[in-house]
C-alpha cells in the first residue's frame, strides 16, 4: 500500500477561552467558572493518497475548515498528529519543513479577503516563488504570465489590483498564487461556494484540468454535496467535529449508512426532483461548546436508541472503502425497523 | 381572479458617475393570489432590485424611472409615502438574506415584534405581545414565551431566519417578498425553513415571491419561475415546463452548468464568458456574446414571445426538449 501524501492520525483541535481577570476574581469568591472549550475537531483520522480528490462535507460549525487548516499545516493540533508522506509534521525541520510548507497550499472561499488589496496581481502571484527561489526576479513576469494564462486570466491584467476583478477572476488569482510554488496538495476551503453557478462550473473544470496536468492531490472542503459528488474520488462526512461516514461518491449516494448522511442527501435540493414535500430532520446543530454525549447526532436522529445516548460509535467498515460511525451497524437489519418505529424522544 | 401584484414595464436605474446603470430594465410580471413565484438569476441580474422596487426601498442614486406596480389594483408608485407606509410591512412583507442585518441587535426580539404590531394596528401592548408569541410559535420556535425576551445574537442562524419570517407574518400580508432567505443556511436547516414557509403560505393564502440563485430550491418550492438576466426577465413560465424544456439558451445554460447535469467526473458545461458589466451591456440581447445560437439578428432587441404558458425573449429559442 502506498504511503498517504498527508494523513491525520487521531487529530483533535480544541479552542478555549481563558478566564479574564473579572472571572478569576469571581472564582476566588467561589463562582466556579470554567474555561470554555470548543472541540472543533475530535479525534479524526483521515488519509489522503497521492492523486486522490477527497471531499470533506458537513454543515457550518462541524469542524471541516479547522481540519483543513490543520492538515495544510497552518494550524497546530491540540492532540494527535498530522503526517506528511509518513513523517509527523512536528518532526520536520529545515529544508524538509520548508518543502512541505510549499507543497501544501490552500485556496479559500472569499478571495477578496485573502488577496492584499494594495498589491498588484503580479506581486500577489509572484512574491512567493521569488522569495523561495523558484524563479529569479527578472523571470518573474514571464512565470506569472504563464501561470495566469493557465488559470484563464488575461496576462495583460497583471498590473491591476484585486478590486478590479470579478469574483470568478479573483478566485483564479487565488488559484494561480497557490500553483506558483509548485504544490502537491491543494486544500480548497469552500472555494466555489460564493460563485454563481456558471462561474462555479468554470472553476471546477479548471480544478480538474490542473489535477491532470500537475498531478495534484486535493482536499476539497465544501458544504455542497452536489459539487463534491461530481469531482471527488472519496467523500468524508463530518458532524460536530467527528467523521461520521466515508465512502466513494456513488456508494455514499446509493447506500448511505449514517442517518445524518441520509438526511443530507434527502434534503439536497435538485432541479430534476420536483418533490413538493420536505421532510426535514428536526432540531438544530448542537453547540460545539456543549456537544451531546454518546453519538453527537442522537438528539436529531429518528433512529436513536439508548446506546446512542451514552456510547460514542466507532468508525466501522460496512464494505470495501465504506466506513460509518453508527450503532445501527451492529444491529441486524430487521431490528433497525423496530428501533425506527419507536417515537424519538 | 385579479392578481395580487401586477408589475408593468418596471425600470429601475442607478444614476452613477460612470453612467446610467439599468438594474431593472422593462420588467413585467404578475403574481396571482396564493401563488409562489420563484425569481432566479445570477448576482447582478437585478432580481433583488426588482424586489426592493416593489416595496419602494430603492435608495438614491437608484430610482424607479418608469412603469407601474399594481398591488390589488392600486399603483404603488403613485402612492404618497404615508400611504406606502401602511402597506409596507402590513400588506406586503419582506424577508432578507441575512436576518442579523435586519434585526436590531440591542433590542429583544419581543420588543421588535411588538413594535411591528403597534406600527399598524391599534391594539394594547399585551395583545401585541400575545400576537408576537403566537407568530413565533407558528414558525416552529420552541418555548416562544421565553424566546420573546431573547436578543438576536442568542438565536442560531436558522432560528433568526424563523424570527424574520414570524415578523413578516405578524400582519398576515397578502404578499411576501423573500430575498435569498435560505442562502446562508445549511442544507438541513434550509429544508426546515422551506417546509415551514410552504406550509404557512398555504395556510394563510399568501402569495410569495421567492428570490434565489438556486434553481433547486425554486424547483422544490415555486409554482412559476421567472429567470432574469442583465436586468430583464428572459424566460417565465410554470416551473415544470421551464426546467424540463427551457426555451431561452440562458435558462438551458444555467440548467446544464450544475454538476448533476453531467455524469460524474466528466467536465462540466459552464456558460462561456461572464455576465456583462451593467454599465456596458451589448445592444440587443444581452446574452448574445455568450450564446452559441446567436446570429446577427440578436443585435436587435428580442421581443417578448408569448406562447401557451410561457414567455421568453429570444430569436432562436430551443424548441422541444433541450439538451
Amino acid at each position: 500500500m502506498t504511503t498517504a501524501l498527508i494523513e491525520a492520525v487521531d487529530v483533535s483541535r480544541r479552542f478555549s477561552r481563558k478566564l479574564d481577570y473579572a472571572e478569576k476574581i469571581a472564582n476566588l469568591f467561589g463562582a466556579g467558572l470554567e474555561e470554555k472549550t470548543v472541540h472543533a475537531v475530535d479525534e479524526v483520522n483521515l488519509a489522503v493518497y497521492p492523486g486522490e480528490v477527497v471531499g470533506l462535507v458537513g454543515e457550518s460549525g462541524c469542524g471541516k475548515s479547522t481540519l483543513g487548516r490543520v492538515m495544510a499545516g497552518i494550524m497546530p493540533t491540540s492532540g494527535g498528529e498530522v503526517r506528511w508522506q509518513g513523517k509527523a509534521l512536528t518532526s520536520l525541520e529545515g529544508a524538509e519543513k520548508r518543502s512541505m510548507r510549499l507543497s501544501a497550499q490552500m485556496i479559500f472561499q472569499d478571495p477578496m479577503s485573502t488577496l492584499n488589496p494594495r498589491k498588484k496581481v503580479i506581486d500577489l502571484i509572484g512574491e512567493a516563488p521569488k522569495v523561495h527561489g523558484i524563479v529569479k526576479g527578472r523571470e518573474m513576469r514571464d512565470y506569472v504570465a504563464s501561470l495566469a494564462e493557465r488559470v484563464g486570466l488575461d496576462a495583460t491584467y497583471l498590473d491591476r489590483y484585486p478590486h478590479q476583478f470579478s469574483g470568478g477572476q479573483r478566485q483564479r488569482i487565488g488559484i494561480a498564487r497557490a500553483l506558483a510554488v509548485k504544490p502537491k496538495l491543494l486544500v480548497c476551503d469552500e472555494s466555489v461556494a460564493a460563485l454563481d453557478v456558471s462561474i462555479q462550473a468554470q472553476i471546477l473544470n479548471l480544478f480538474m484540468d490542473l489535477k491532470r496536468e500537475f498531478g495534484l492531490t486535493y482536499l476539497f472542503i465544501s458544504h455542497d454535496l452536489g459539487v463534491v459528488k461530481h469531482i471527488c474520488d472519496r467523500v468524508v462526512v463530518m458532524y460536530l467535529g467527528r467523521v461520521v461516514e466515508s465512502a466513494t461518491p456513488d456508494e455514499l449516494f446509493d447506500n448511505p449508512k449514517h442517518p445524518y448522511t441520509q438526511a443530507l442527501i434527502r434534503e439536497l435540493p435538485s432541479v430534476t426532483d420536483r418533490r413538493r414535500v420536505f421532510t426535514p430532520i428536526k432540531g438544530e446543530i448542537p453547540s460545539p461548546l456543549h456537544p451531546p454525549p454518546g453519538c453527537h447526532f442522537h438528539p436529531r436522529c429518528p433512529m436513536a436508541f439508548d446506546r446512542c445516548r451514552v456510547e460514542r460509535p466507532a468508525l466501522k467498515q460496512n464494505s470495501a472503502g465504506h466506513v460509518s460511525a453508527c450503532h445501527l451497524n451492529d444491529l441486524p437489519a430487521n431490528e433497525i425497523k423496530n428501533v425506527a418505529a419507536e417515537p424519538a424522544i | 381572479m385579479t392578481p395580487v401584484l401586477d408589475v408593468k414595464n418596471l425600470s429601475t436605474h442607478f444614476m452613477t458617475r460612470r453612467g446610467v446603470l439599468k438594474a431593472v430594465d422593462d420588467v413585467s410580471f404578475t403574481v396571482g393570489q396564493r401563488e409562489i413565484v420563484g425569481l432566479v438569476g445570477e448576482s447582478g441580474s437585478g432580481k433583488s432590485i426588482t424586489g426592493f422596487s416593489i416595496l419602494g426601498l430603492v435608495d438614491p442614486p437608484g430610482r424607479v424611472v418608469s412603469g407601474q406596480i399594481l398591488f390589488n389594483g392600486e399603483d404603488l408608485l403613485k402612492m404618497p409615502p404615508t400611504a406606502m407606509r401602511t402597506i409596507r410591512g402590513k400588506r406586503i412583507a419582506m424577508i432578507f438574506q441575512d436576518p442579523m442585518m435586519t434585526l436590531n441587535p440591542v433590542l429583544s426580539v419581543g420588543t421588535q415584534m411588538v413594535e411591528t404590531v403597534l406600527a399598524h394596528d391599534k391594539v394594547s401592548r399585551a395583545e401585541a405581545r400575545q400576537r408576537s408569541r403566537d407568530a413565533l410559535g407558528l414558525v416552529g420556535i420552541p418555548s416562544p414565551e421565553e424566546r420573546l425576551d431573547s436578543y438576536p445574537h442568542q438565536f442560531s442562524g436558522g432560528m433568526r431566519q424563523r424570527v424574520a419570517i414570524a415578523i413578516a407574518l405578524l400582519h398576515r400580508p397578502d404578499l411576501i417578498i423573500a430575498d435569498e432567505p435560505t442562502t446562508a443556511l445549511d442544507v438541513t436547516i434550509q429544508s426546515q425553513i422551506l417546509f415551514e414557509i410552504k406550509r404557512l403560505a398555504g395556510e394563510f393564502g399568501m402569495a410569495l415571491i421567492w428570490i434565489s440563485h438556486d434553481l433547486g430550491v425554486v424547483a422544490a418550492l415555486a409554482d412559476r419561475i421567472m429567470v432574469m438576466y442583465a436586468g430583464k426577465i428572459v424566460e417565465a413560465g410554470q416551473v415544470d415546463g421551464v426546467l424540463t424544456e427551457p426555451r431561452h439558451p440562458y435558462t438551458s445554460g444555467l440548467l446544464s452548468a450544475v454538476p448533476a447535469a453531467v455524469p460524474r467526473g466528466e467536465p462540466l458545461r459552464p456558460i462561456p464568458g461572464f455576465a456583462p458589466s451593467p454599465l456596458s451591456r451589448p445592444s440587443g440581447c444581452a446574452f448574445r456574446d455568450r450564446c452559441a445560437r446567436a446570429t446577427e439578428i440578436c443585435a436587435t432587441e428580442p421581443m417578448l414571445e408569448i406562447a401557451a404558458d410561457r414567455e421568453f425573449r429570444c430569436f432562436h429559442p430551443h424548441l422541444g426538449r433541450a439538451a
